[in-house]
């Protein structure tokens, strides 16, 4: 083929890529400023509300993975199980939030934080107190209308660009 | 004297010798080979290999429930996570009987022609990159996939395996602040759009390479059941959404977009074009969208009746299908996966015979494939 319209394309392209030469750049630096993520965010960690949990084991049914293992006691009390050990294998865990979806009782959140990567494999089986709510474990919104409501609004490029302007 | 000299290396042969491309190799998108038979540099034989992403998600499906399966799917076409939800969804939904809330249908199309916007913004970065564009577009088109990344995350809480669509409908409704966030969007995607046309659509480099390059022809495209872009680009007027309209597509209004001869250059139209065309749709559904449930009642474990469904969608790669068995009982007997990647892909060879290994990489990367598709 032969170049006979002289270049007027790619002069064409040229310009629409000098006029975002002065735009404000879209990414932030990362480490240092944050953006929100969004409010139903399924971060990866399980959280756990101990007193609500009944022990039904709905969750480790429902998970696709197997990641949860839960031992109960035999016997009821006030319509509850004991739960003796209550176990969630982070590195099998695919966050897809079912076992939340699933749990009858509202008493399993999932995370909103991430970077939660851990130096050493064991580290990634969290059980018993490890799942319980903390101010660095702060729950999702995911499943949760309420909490979603409290927590702060996802920052969307769409709005950032728009506002620059 | 230089014709003749030039006519005298042409009759020289070369003896042909066997290049693998891949399979780590940025041109192949993902773990694939490309065992190409070369002589000089013209390719005389292509023979794709692949496997190396296999996790056999055919076979895991049977052991898990079928809600269990919906994450699964998200890993066949890792970019267009929406989509496989939705087919595999309709799937089941087709072999149990069970009905979808109207809001729950249009939310459906309003994500699966977002998801289509996004799948085609890094295929057609992709292969802008690829003809060497190098990476100018493909930035830009991913910042506007960023927007649409941002909207699926707000209403499904992750930004790529998003597991949001259920057996009959949605496991939450959209959040407030979906809608207005949507509307600006579609605000401002036809100026980007047609902004990211100019940028290259008559780029004399992008034309002298793209057209004309590997033509696949109609009868071809048809006989190897090619399927989406690829086959429309061959000028056969056939888009599922039209032909055998699932969910709630018969109610938009919305072209065809088709190429004339099936190159390089007419794909990469096809799905600028067909980009207009989501937005369309996007635009009708939003005016519709009406209020209501997004879930109807459907038991935390299916349990279908004994039988068999099959359910396509038109995907952005083409046509994806879920041939679904089940023997009444928690988990799909057998779940055989339609992958419009793996089928598309059968046409590189026809494609790419006779042409230079530079041009093999455009071929290549026109025709949009997704590893986690191809090996499932």
């Amino acid at each position: 083929m032969k170049f006979e319209r002289y270049g007027i394309g790619i002069a064409k392209g040229l310009r629409v890529t000098i006029r975002h030469l002065f735009r404000h750049p879209v990414t932030v630096q990362y480490p240092e400023q944050r953006l929100n993520i969004s409010r139903r965010t399924r971060g990866n960690e399980l959280i756990w509300d101990k007193v609500k949990c009944t022990g039904c084991a709905t969750c480790a049914k429902s998970c696709p993975q197997g990641a949860i293992q839960i031992v109960t006691s035999t016997s009821m009390e006030e319509n509850k199980y004991e739960v003796e050990q209550i176990e969630v294998d982070t590195g099998y865990c695919i966050s897809c939030g079912l076992c939340v979806e699933a749990c009858p009782f509202e008493a399993l959140y999932m995370g909103y934080a991430y970077e939660r990567a851990k130096y050493r494999r064991g580290e990634v089986v969290q059980a018993n107190e490890q799942l319980l709510p903390s101010p660095q474990r702060q729950r999702s919104g995911y499943m949760y209308p309420k909490i979603a409501d409290e927590l702060p609004r996802q920052t969307l490029l769409i709005e950032r660009i728009t506002e620059e302007k | 004297m230089r014709d003749t000299r030039y006519a005298r290396i042409m009759v020289l042969k070369t003896e042909p010798f066997i290049l693998n491309i891949g399979p780590v190799h940025p041109s192949t998108h993902g773990v694939f080979r490309m065992r190409t038979t070369l002589d000089g540099e013209v390719v005389v034989d292509v023979e794709p290999v692949f496997g190396y992403l296999h996790r056999g998600i055919e076979k895991l499906a049977e052991e898990r429930t079928y809600t269990g399966v919906i994450p699964l799917t998200d890993r066949l076409d890792y970019v267009a996570s929406m989509s496989n939800n939705l087919a595999y969804c309709l799937a089941v939904e087709k072999l149990a009987g069970i009905s979808v809330p109207e809001r729950a249908e249009y939310l459906r199309v309003i994500l699966a022609e977002l998801q289509r916007i996004a799948s085609h913004l890094i295929a057609v970065g992709a292969f802008l990159n690829d003809c060497g564009a190098f990476f100018t577009p493909f930035l830009y088109m991913f910042r506007e996939r960023e927007k649409i990344v941002d909207l699926f995350e707000m209403v499904s809480g992750q930004r790529l395996l998003y597991n949001y669509m259920r057996i009959g409908g949605f496991n939450q409704d959209v959040p407030d602040e979906f809608l207005p966030a949507l509307d600006k969007l579609l605000a401002q995607m036809p100026r980007f759009i047609e902004e990211y046309e100019r940028l290259l659509k008559e780029n004399e480099i992008l034309l002298a390479r793209a057209k004309g390059v590997g033509i696949l022809p109609k009868e071809v495209a048809i006989n190897i059941s090619a399927s989406g872009p690829v086959l429309r680009a061959s000028g056969v007027k056939w888009d599922i959404r039209k032909k055998d309209p699932y969910s709630i597509y018969d109610r938009f209004d919305f072209d065809i977009p088709t190429g004339e001869v099936g190159d390089c250059y007419d794909r990469y139209r096809v799905r600028v074009e067909e980009m207009r065309q989501s937005l369309r749709i996007i635009n009708q559904a939003r005016r519709q969208l009406p209020a209501g449930e997004v879930k109807s009642e459907v038991p935390h474990l299916v349990r279908p009746p004994a039988g068999e469904a099959y359910a396509h969608i038109e995907a952005p790669k083409g046509e994806l299908g879920f041939h679904l068995v089940s023997d009444n009982s928690i988990a799909p007997y057998r779940c055989h996966i339609r992958a419009p990647s793996l089928l598309n892909l059968t046409a590189l060879r026809d494609m790419a015979i006779g042409w230079k290994v530079a041009d093999l990489i455009i071929i290549f990367g026109s025709i949009d494939i997704v590893m986690g598709e191809i090996d499932r």
